[in-house]
């Protein structure tokens, strides 16, 4: 009873030596490639080494020095902390704004964009390529580049930063959401085509359902990681608590209380946004699963 | 050697084994009985320390494991291996390297992270699989065999662990009734000539019958039950799974020949 019936004929000294000499093999390959990995890693870190200005060996033990300076100096005019607080707390909301706004914008971007670009859904599935293309464009030109074109054209102030990130999060989002869309089923939509209805009203009422919870989460994601962009955007006059916290954390201006102020309101931003976002998102995913 | 002591377990205010009592003397092939929810897996699971007690106590050899922590419960779980009804493989990973899996807890993290395991013992896992009949498996994916081979595969895992107890959780309530026989008389084989003690799940009364020397019957709990496979009689096994009259075991057999047998009593009948 115990032997198979599709037994070949082999003993098990044959077995034992064939995969002995495959573990051997295998083990071979493993450690060739641990070595190479090694040696690559070793050279690149010699030839980025020697590209420096200075050398990492040097430079490694004054690292700490600027954030040490900062906290001093902070320390130092504490009592003006909650003063600054305060002052500098509008422009953390006019950070928010240019987040939330951008992913509004890059969310209703990006789930056309993947929904053109899905096989089995696209209303003009030749086009598919096109659209892809469009989103790898969108995700390929960082957001700092397309922002100092925009502040150019349009003059500083929060709407070119707002546009920049909302570029690169429709495709960022896109390119998510369209392998969303590859495990969405595509029975409903059949169901909705034999109704006769449109291509939007089969997207909206077939596909956006299932998807739901998931494009929720992933924007919600997309949110956090844009209130930081929008942060550094300030820094080339897109306005926001970047804009401050390029002027305050100028070497040698005695403005480091102002700097430590806004790290403190940007941590603590992003702690209270990361609780309730993966908060929401637990919700969505189990909700889901109910 | 094994003796469990008012055990129970709590899942905030509903009690899923409710003080129960086992003693086990002498090495034997041990079925526990009782329908879904009667507690059974919770009770295996403690017993294996994958979920901890809430009361009472687990002796092994007179020392207490329901405690344990750290290397020690892990030193406790390589000498009591389990056997899961969905067989809990790798898929991924070859037939041998899943049995290797069984030697986990006598190799390091970082050697096992490269799978670097002695030579000797990767022939004692071949050997273990020969013994089993899926030797010729040896090189391929886990997920590429039928579920008897991976149930197998399973319990030469268990065995490459050298256990003292094998505890089994519906090790055949996936399988068909060919396979499920298989795999019933290997565990049988591993008690008898390895004198190993088996204690498994059970969920048909013809297998507990057919392959064990004590059955144990759960309900809501507690045990019910406790004798030699002749003590359980229908009305006994009424009793254990809380049915009335119309309860008949052939109903709930997967064996073959008791199939064969209700057909030709029900084809006679009409």
């Amino acid at each position: 009873m115990m032997a198979d019936l599709t037994a070949a004929p082999l003993t098990t000294a044959d077995i034992h030596a064939q995969y002995g000499e495959m573990t051997r093999r295998k083990r071979l390959y493993g450690g060739i490639l641990l070595v190479l990995f090694v040696a690559l890693m070793a050279a690149g870190f010699r030839t980025a080494d020697g590209r420096n200005a200075g050398s990492f060996r040097d430079g490694i033990t004054h690292v700490f020095d600027y954030p040490a300076e900062v906290l001093a100096e902070a320390g130092e005019k504490l009592t003006e902390l909650p003063g600054h607080l305060v002052t500098f707390f509008p422009a953390l909301i006019e950070t928010l704004n240019i987040a939330a706004a951008s992913t509004l914008v890059g969310l209703v971007f990006g789930t056309l964009l993947s929904l053109l670009s899905t096989r089995g859904m696209a209303a003009w599935p030749r086009l598919i390529p096109l659209f892809r293309r469009i989103m790898d464009i969108s995700r390929a030109i960082p957001e700092i580049v397309i922002a100092l074109v925009l502040i150019f054209l349009l003059g500083g102030g929060p709407v070119p930063a707002m546009i920049a990130i909302a570029i690169h999060t429709a495709g960022a989002l896109g390119k998510l959401f369209s392998e969303v869309n590859e495990n969405a089923s595509l029975k409903p939509v059949e169901g909705l085509e034999s109704v006769g209805s449109s291509w939007g009203q089969r997207m909206w009422l077939g596909v956006i359902p299932q998807v739901g919870p998931n494009y929720v989460s992933y924007a919600l994601l997309r949110f956090e990681i844009n209130i930081r962009a929008s942060a550094i955007l300030g820094f080339v006059g897109a306005g926001g608590i970047g804009y401050e916290l390029k002027n305050a954390m100028s070497w040698g201006q005695g403005r480091y209380d102002e700097a430590a102020a806004i790290f403190l309101l940007l941590f603590v931003t992003i702690t209270v946004v990361d609780q309730i976002s993966s908060a929401l998102r637990d919700r969505l995913i189990h909700g889901a699963k109910a | 050697m094994l003796r469990i002591e008012k055990l129970t377990k709590r899942f905030g205010d509903k009690i899923a084994v409710d003080t129960a009592t086992l003693d086990i003397d002498k090495p034997c092939m041990i079925g526990v009985i009782g329908r879904s929810g009667a507690g059974k897996s919770t009770l295996l699971r403690m017993i294996n320390r994958l979920s901890d007690a809430s009361d009472g106590q687990i002796l092994f050899e007179g020392r207490d494991v329901t405690s344990l922590k750290g290397s020690d419960k892990r030193a406790w779980q390589s000498e009591c291996a389990m056997i899961f009804q969905q067989f809990n493989l790798v898929p991924r990973m070859d037939v041998v390297s899943n049995v290797l899996h069984g030697t986990l807890n006598r190799r390091s993290t970082f050697a096992t992270m490269f799978n670097l395991f002695p030579m000797e013992d990767i022939h004692t896992a071949i050997d273990i699989l020969d013994r089993l009949g899926i030797a010729e498996h040896a090189a391929k994916r886990a997920e590429a065999l039928s579920g008897g081979q991976q149930q197998r595969v399973a319990i030469a895992r268990a065995l490459m662990q050298d256990p003292k107890i094998i505890l089994a959780d519906e090790p055949i309530a996936s399988l068909d009734p060919m396979n499920a026989q298989t795999v019933m008389e290997a565990l049988r084989r591993i008690h008898e000539e390895d004198g190993r003690t088996v204690i498994a799940n059970l969920h048909t009364l013809d297998t507990a019958r057919r392959y064990c020397d004590r059955v144990v019957g759960m309900r809501d709990g507690r045990i019910v039950f406790d004798g030699l496979p002749e003590q359980l009689t229908t009305g006994v096994a009424r009793e254990i799974y809380g049915a009335d009259a119309n309860f008949s075991e052939a109903a709930t057999s997967t064996e073959i020949d008791t199939l064969e047998a209700t057909i030709r009593a029900e084809m006679a009948e009409a």
